[in-house]
Parts: structure tokens; sequence; C-alpha cells
């Protein structure tokens, strides 16, 4: 079976954002991009179930500008099969994204779609849920497990209130949590060779899609601050503390 | 003339308390209605518990053997077409149930969705939190769309409970439900320790608590102080304690009155679990640790030592 895998580019986690002072938005300019780790965790998985030998070919998708090529050279190098790219320079957002993931969907016809839970840039957590309701097909949201068994697959989901596990019909949409897996590290070789992997572009504007892009950002502030208190020196001082706070 | 519809999280035939949060946002909004719709395979205990909710109008519920377990492709088309009777807004709790629902029915309805809504300028503007709650941006939603949005549980306490006796109404919903779905077991770690997510006391520990086995004096201080009991991303990730106490931004957003963190340095994604707490206590061994930067109240020094004489002092 074939496995398609969203593929997104962001803000690498390391990077400390800056609201920009006129609130138009964060710093971007030279600051460091990567895979999001969400959807690191979803191409490793779909990895994996390919050594298992149930999945024959693993596909990542990005949609973003030009440059967002040497990205998907990096999940081509992970191992992907092959990558498709839908060129835009525009932001989308999550409803946008899904009706392009479906559209690839329809050309591909997966049965598995694994998608990172949310992005680390817009932290919306969205897409994998809104591609499976137009597609009309199944989710499992925030898996830790993931088992395919013939036509179905058994995904253990991290919820609130502990450790859920529900049986999908395939074809359906995986998004991934953070106790999935731990993604491999890129080798050198596998950089050479996925160079010269399969990589498909298509131009977002071909693809007919409607944009769900109804949400209008008007404004970036940084996060209120709290402020560093007071420092106790023993155990009797800090409930001392607490009670003047009324707090025991 | 908003109309709200809030979707009732509930399990094992209560209430939780992330509607009665949800019911604080919407009149936030001060709209004509709110609505709660309880989706359940046996709504009447958990309907009469939300009618009691300050401000609820009306208590909508769907009784129907496929809705015994919250599966997002089962109750979704439900909402949908309950939300085309004329709501204007449709919010669910910004937890797991409501991040995985929420999406949904925002995509069968083809609207965006707000998520983590932390609060509303008007009925169409809210602001939210993005890259880990580093920023905070104001969204504006067309006004001649259903909004649906998530309600960030942390940035509303919950609506009080008593005065109100809002009516309960059955409503009879006509669509196919899909069978490709199936729960098959929750596990739960069973505790009757409060709950993380509503507790006003949590006690946290990090890294530094060192081991699974040492983890019990922080059980131990919290069952002291009738606390929940959470964890850092780091605990977690080495097994100290099962993923669901994790306390963060991949983990669970929290606002409790007390918070006390310990052996947590205090990474960025820890921060933004808990920076809506009521008073933060940090312990730690190191003095430059970053928690000490946002905690109201520090204490240097090794937790094994101090954890014991806090006890003493509590007494």
């Amino acid at each position: 079976m074939k496995i398609l895998v969203g593929y997104k580019r962001v803000v690498d986690f390391n990077v400390r954002i800056q609201v920009k002072p006129d609130g138009t938005g964060v710093v971007t300019d030279g600051v460091k991009l990567s895979a999001n780790p969400f959807d690191d965790i979803a191409l490793e998985e779909a990895l994996r179930l390919r050594e298992k030998g149930i999945a024959t070919e693993v596909i990542v998708a990005t949609i973003g500008p030009a440059d967002a090529q040497a990205h998907l050279r990096n999940g081509l190098a992970m191992g992907a099969n092959r990558a498709i790219h839908v060129v835009t320079s525009d932001a989308i957002q999550p409803l946008t994204a899904a009706r392009v993931m479906l559209k690839l969907i329809e050309k591909e016809q997966p049965q598995l779609v694994i998608l990172g839970k949310q992005a680390i840039d817009d932290d919306c957590n969205q897409t994998g849920q809104m591609l499976a309701a137009l597609w009309n097909r199944p989710q499992a949201t925030f898996a830790s497990k993931i088992e395919v068994t013939g036509n179905a697959a058994r995904v253990t989901r991290e919820v609130d209130a502990g450790l859920e596990t529900i049986e999908v019909d395939l074809p359906a949409v995986v998004t991934t949590d953070l106790r999935l897996n731990e993604p491999r590290f890129i080798k050198l070789p596998d950089i050479m060779k996925a160079k010269s992997k399969p990589l498909e572009t298509i131009d977002f504007a071909s693809l007919g899609v409607a944009s769900g892009d109804h949400l209008k950002t008007t404004n970036y502030a940084p996060p209120a601050k709290r402020s560093r208190g007071m420092m106790v020196k023993d155990a009797a001082e800090l409930v001392a503390a607490l009670k003047t706070k009324g707090l025991l | 003339m908003a109309k709200i519809l809030i979707i009732a999280e509930h399990l094992n035939g209560k209430l939780n308390s992330s509607t009665a949060r949800c019911v604080t946002c919407a009149r936030e909004i001060k709209p004509d209605v709110i609505d709660v719709l309880v989706l359940s395979d046996a709504p009447d205990s958990i309907a009469a518990e939300t009618a009691k909710i300050d401000g609820v109008s009306r208590v909508l519920t769907v009784a129907h053997p496929a809705n015994a377990h919250a599966l997002a492709a089962v109750f979704a088309p439900q909402i949908a077409a309950v939300a085309k009777n004329g709501y204007t807004h449709v919010l669910a709790p910004s937890t797991t149930f409501g991040k995985d629902l929420a999406p949904r029915v925002a995509a069968l309805l083809g609207v965006a969705q707000v998520s983590d809504a932390m609060k509303a300028i008007d009925a169409h503007t809210f602001q939210r939190p993005i890259y880990a709650g580093n920023a905070i941006i104001t969204v504006q939603a067309p006004a001649d769309q259903v909004l649906v949005a998530t309600v960030r549980t942390a940035s509303y306490p919950a609506a009080a409970n008593g005065a109100n006796a809002a009516p309960v109404e059955a409503v009879n919903v006509n669509v196919e439900l899909p069978s490709h779905t199936r729960f098959i077991e929750l596990a739960q770690a069973s505790s009757d320790r409060p709950d993380l997510q509503s507790a006003r006391r949590v006690v946290s520990g990090g890294r530094g608590v060192g081991s699974k086995e040492n983890f019990a004096i922080i059980y131990k201080l919290a069952d002291k102080l009738g606390a929940a009991v959470g964890a850092s991303r780091a605990a977690v990730d080495a097994g100290y304690v099962p993923s669901d106490l994790q306390v963060g931004q991949t983990g669970k957003i929290i606002a409790p009155e007390l918070y006390m963190a310990i052996g947590i340095s205090g990474a960025i994604q820890h921060l933004t679990g808990i920076k809506d707490a009521g008073t933060i206590v940090a312990i730690n061994k190191d003095g430059e640790a970053p928690i000490f930067e946002i905690s109201d109240i520090g204490l240097v020094g090794d937790l094994f030592k101090l954890i014991p004489e806090l006890e003493q002092a509590l007494n």
C-alpha cells in the first residue's frame, strides 16, 4: 500500500520567536527552518511500515514556496520514495491545506495518510481532521502507536484521560503525537541518493482549490510576561509565604 | 445576534469542567443564546448537570448507542446538522476531545476554525497563541459564516454552577453515522487524586526527581496538599510517569491556583503550559534555572531534603 505523508517546513523549534515591534508578524528573516517535528515523526512511521513490508511506497508532500524543494529533499534523504511539491508563495490556512491534500489523495489513492498533529508555527491542530472530514474517511489523531492489520489499523491515541485505542478502516488519516517514534537521522550517502529521487512540482493554482483562508490576522503581540517573584530560604519560609497569599 | 452552540465534554457519565469554561468564553461574546449539546448513549444525568451552569439557555441532547464513545467521525456530522439550525458559533474545549472533533465539524461546514481562543475581542475577533505561546495573534473570522472555535480552557474560569435550571430538550438528528471508526478501549490511570486539568492545586516533578521510584515523593506531597500530580516532558520521556501527566505545550495546559514545580528547570514548552497559574512555586537545586524567572516563590536546594521538610512544616 501507498502512504502519503504531509511534510511541512517551519521555523526550527530551537529558535526563540520574536514579534516584530510594529505587530505585523514574527521575525522570520534569516531564521533557521526545519521540518515540523511532528511531520518527521509521521515520515518515520511511514518508513517503518514500509520496512515491515506493510507499505510499498512512501510519498512526502509539502505546500510552500519554490525554495521548499531543499526541505523535500531532506524527506527523500530520510527515505521517502518520492516527493510532491505544491508550489505557492502564500501562507495557506488549514482548510486550504486539507483541500490541497484531498486533491493529492484523489491523484495518488493512498491507503494511509499520516500528518503531524499540529505544526509548531501556527499550532492549529486542524489539517488532519479537516482532511478526514472532506475525504469522508476515519481519523485517528494524536497517535502513539499504529498497528496495521489487513484493511484496518488499530491506533492508540494520547488523550487527556489516558490512552485510547480505536480501530479504523483503511483508507484513513492518522496524525502523530510525540511518543509514536524517534525519527532517524539523515546519513550523508542518503543525501546524495535523494538528489536523483523523483520530485514532482504542481502549481497551486492548477489544482483549482477554493481558498479556505477565511481568517484574517490583524495583530501580533508578545505574550504577557510573568515576572520573577521572591526567593525564600527554607521550607518554613515557603509555607509562611503560601499562608500569606491565602493558599494554605 | 449571536447564537452559540457549545459541545459538552463528558466521560463515564460525568460532565467535564471544560464545558463550563466554554460557557464563560461564550458569555464574553454577549450572545442571545448559549445552548449546550450533549451527545451520548445515555445523556440524561450529564444534561441535568449541564442545565445548572449559569448562562446556559438550553441543553440539547442526542441519545444514540453510537454516541457511547466520543468518536469525532461519529459526532461531527450530528454537530454540523444541529449547527445549521441558525447557530452563529460552535465552541468546543481545546482539550484532546475538542481538538479532535472541532476541525472535523468546521470542515463539514466548509469554514475555518479558530484554535485555542483565549480572549474574545468581539463576536468574530479572538486572540490566540501561536509558536507555543511565544506570540499572541488577533484573528478575525468572517461575520457571514458559522464560527467554529476551540476554547483554551486555561484562559477561562468555569462558569458558576447552581442557580440555573435550563430546559433540557431531546433533538432528532437525521444524519447517517459511519461505522468505519470503532472504539476499542480506554486505558485510564486509575487515581483518587484530583484531575490534573481542573485541579486547584498541582504538584509537578521533572527530570530532577531522578527516577520512577523517586516520584513517590511527588505523589506524597501532592496527597498532603490535596493536589493533582503533573510532570515535565523530560520526566515523561524518561519514563518516570505516564504521558497523561505531562504539563506543557504538547501536554496539558493548566491554570491551577497553586502550581509547584519540583526539579523542573523550566523549558519554554513547559512554561507555556503553566503561565496562567495563580501562584507558581519552584524548587530546584540550580539557582540559575529558567523556572525561577517566572515563579512567584522560589526555593533553591536539594528536593530530597526540602520536600520532607516542607511536609513537616505543613503539619
